[in-house]
């Protein structure tokens, strides 16, 4: 941002491009901008026609593009996540919707065993460049089975790409970096941050849509906040709250860095690394259970890189081994700003 | 005992009989009607150099040379009387025992082994033979083939109104295929999609153990009623019957008329694969009954009673599918494990940090021992 102080002319160009989106509205615009670009992208789904998906990110899309390139599908997410892996032999990149991530579930096994796979096992000869959209995590008090995180599940299966947008900006560049990218995405969209609002500068992204510049920009994290004393690493609807966090953090007298990895697989390992080194006090947050998960992760590949930096263990602010609980348990179950604050103090007095 | 619901002879189109004597069927004979004395002995050729390779790969697997065989005994004329109804720019999805189907896509059939021998998981190019890799996660494929059978519509490829450029796809499974989710959302996506696609069901009527009686208490092909999509049922040991039904069903989806069904009712003769053992589910009178309708012998009969198979002809088969025995058992004990390293290649497109930082490793850690060896 700094830069752009010294580069008059470039600011005026770069700030007509500017809009405030909400975050639904940012990949509203980028699946726009990708639709656009490359007619051979479709989305697929159940309700993203005329309805415009039960969240609305489709809106406008069907009226548009068409019912043949916004196709209302059957209700089978793995008929969906199945005939779109077809398509993609002939070519066509579909943008899948999953409704909601508890129904990710009968996709399960075409996801797992087939669209993950197919590049290995045909070596190298088939590629599959689809993206399933999934409006995923808590927060917006709905019954069960849509408020699940999913991430851990699908990250132990080699041939995925996993990604969660933190702001409007990450959302309306990811998604089209996700579609541009050769390989099967997983795109997780903080479900509760759809209404966020934030700058988004709609150029930008524009040069880096190749599939080796998309791909690359998609798996790398980003800092979201320099600080000195404690990193707390997070992505997707956890970021927020990390840099809260920081905030109450730094008047207190700690000085917080928050990192927002923004993919899950592949896992930023060097930035995450170099932030470990620098703070020696790591908290990793999110919404998904601790047990098993993506936080353990990160503490297993920090320890064995940055352990004569560490001043305490790294810790994990995140779900229960339960399931998701009844909607008026969720406030006190997801890793709240207090919880959040209490991890950073324990790292500090350790 | 008669045999009822999912294993009777209820419906099967039937062209040939069993003592190879050709059946009158004036709704069917149009289909069958090219099928020229040259065109038969092609199809024996194909179904005997099948049922040789077949039982090669097997010597092979009880030798030890490969990790595993799944036979196709019993079932040439289903492969080869559908396998040859195909033609550009139709599409195949197998299941993983259409060896015969993938001889008539010109695969060279030793060069399938290297997914028995433990080499690798696919082991052909798919698109330059129209032909989808094996899978094995049962029905999984029956939606790749609906949706590259959607996409061959949005490409112009389905009723373009010149009947030699249009073409269909063709996704074979089998009996116990029809009880997944997969399939039966297949079936939903191609009816409303109206997709141009056969789905071809190969009953052997086991699913390695299982009857076919615990798949279904009807027909198979009457799944199809409850989709909106026509179907057939044909005698799957007969050649001639099955190639007709499968012509028409193709000319039927390429000319945009929609997907269709056919269940070839057939037999695996061997057991599920080198892993299984069939006397432990089933009688040897029921085998010895299937072995009296054998597909290849029926075909013979047939060519014999014409006229139609010189010796010279068959004296050419026989040297071929020797020649090719040997060629299979040379080229199988010749092959050596690819590079280690190969392991990490092509799991993406484009290059993912978890894997290039465990290649490296690994690459390290053999290293290590290559640098101890030279110590000493």
């Amino acid at each position: 941002m700094t830069d752009t102080h010294h580069r008059a002319p470039a600011v005026t160009e770069r700030e007509s491009a500017v809009k405030t989106m909400t975050m639904a509205g940012a990949i509203n615009a980028g699946l726009r901008a990708a639709m656009e670009r490359d007619p051979k992208v479709l989305l697929m789904g159940e309700d993203i026609g005329q309805l415009g998906g039960v969240f609305r990110v489709t809106d406008g899309l069907h009226k548009d593009f068409g019912g043949d390139r916004v196709m209302d599908t059957p209700l089978a997410e793995s008929g969906i996540v199945g005939t779109a892996i077809g398509m993609a032999m002939r070519g066509y990149t579909s943008v899948i919707e999953i409704q909601f991530d508890g129904f990710i579930f009968p996709a399960f096994n075409q996801i797992t065993t087939q669209l993950a796979k197919m590049h290995y096992r045909s070596g190298g000869r088939l590629t599959l460049p689809l993206v399933i959209r999934v409006p995923f995590a808590g927060g917006i008090g709905a019954v069960e089975h849509h408020s699940e995180s999913i991430e851990a599940l699908f990250a132990h299966t080699a041939g995925l790409r996993i990604c969660s947008p933190a702001t409007p900006q990450d959302a309306f560049d990811m998604i089209q970096q996700s579609i541009a990218s050769p390989d099967p995405v997983m795109f997780l969209e903080p479900k509760a941050r759809y209404w966020d609002k934030g700058d988004v500068d709609t150029d930008a992204v524009r040069t880096r849509l190749d599939a080796a510049a998309a791909t690359a920009d998609i798996g790398r994290a980003r800092v979201a906040r320099p600080g000195t004393d404690v990193t707390v690493i997070a992505y997707g609807p956890t970021v927020r709250t990390a840099l809260q966090a920081a905030d109450v953090a730094s008047g207190e007298g700690t000085s917080v860095e928050v990192v927002d990895l923004r993919s899950v697989s592949p896992l930023d390992i060097p930035t995450v690394v170099r932030s470990a080194k620098r703070t020696g006090r790591v908290v990793v947050v999110h919404e998904a259970p601790t047990a098993h998960g993506v936080g353990a992760e990160l503490a297993a590949r920090i320890g064995e890189e940055a352990f004569f930096h560490l001043k305490a263990p790294v810790l994990r602010v995140g779900g229960f081994h339960t399931p998701y609980p009844a909607a008026k348990f969720e406030h006190d179950y997801l890793p709240s700003l207090d919880r959040v604050l209490d991890a950073v103090d324990r790292v500090m007095t350790h | 005992m008669e045999a009822t619901g999912p294993l009777s002879d209820e419906g099967l189109v039937q062209l040939l009989d069993v003592d190879g004597t050709r059946v009158a069927d004036p709704d069917w004979e149009p289909y069958a009607a090219h099928l020229t004395p040259d065109a038969l002995r092609l199809a024996w050729r194909l179904m005997t150099i099948t049922r040789a390779f077949d039982a090669e790969a097997t010597s092979l697997q009880r030798q030890g040379e490969l990790g595993l065989w799944v036979s196709c005994l019993g079932q040439e004329a289903a492969q080869i009387g559908s396998g040859t109804a195909v033609r550009e720019p139709d599409y195949v999805f197998p299941s993983y025992r259409e060896h015969g189907v993938a001889l008539t896509r010109d695969i060279d059939l030793p060069q399938m082994l290297t997914l028995f021998r433990g080499l690798e998981h696919g082991s052909w190019d798919p698109v330059a033979h129209s032909f989808h890799l094996y899978t094995l996660v049962i029905g999984a494929h029956s939606l790749h083939a609906t949706g590259y059978a959607m996409a061959m519509d949005r490409d112009g490829l389905v009723a373009s109104g010149s009947p030699d450029k249009d073409g269909a796809v063709i996704c074979y499974f089998g009996d116990g295929a029809t009880s997944q989710g997969d399939v039966n959302e297949a079936l939903v996506f191609a009816s409303v999609n109206n997709a141009p696609i056969v789905f071809f069901v190969q009953n052997n009527q086991f699913a390695i153990s299982e009857p076919t009686t615990r798949q279904s208490r009807v027909p198979l092909a009457q799944r199809a009623d409850g989709f909106g999509i026509p179907r057939v049922r044909v005698d799957g040991n007969d050649v001639i019957a099955v190639h007709a039904v499968t012509q028409w069903a193709l000319r039927h989806a390429r000319a945009g008329q929609g997907p269709v069904l056919i269940e070839a009712f057939t037999y695996r003769m061997a057991s599920h694969t080198t892993s299984d053992d069939a006397t432990r589910y089933r009688t040897r009178a029921d085998e010895e009954k299937w072995r009296q309708r054998d597909p290849i012998e029926r075909l013979k009969k047939h060519l014999d009673a014409l006229g139609e198979l010189p010796q010279e002809f068959r004296d050419a088969v026989t040297a071929e599918t020797k020649a090719l025995g040997k060629r299979t058992r040379e080229t199988v004990k010749s092959w050596e494990r690819p590079a280690l390293l190969t392991m990490f290649d092509h799991v993406y497109a484009e290059p993912h940090q978890q894997v290039e930082s465990e290649r490296a490793w690994f690459d390290r850690y053999q290293q290590s021992f290559l640098d101890e060896g030279s110590h000493a």
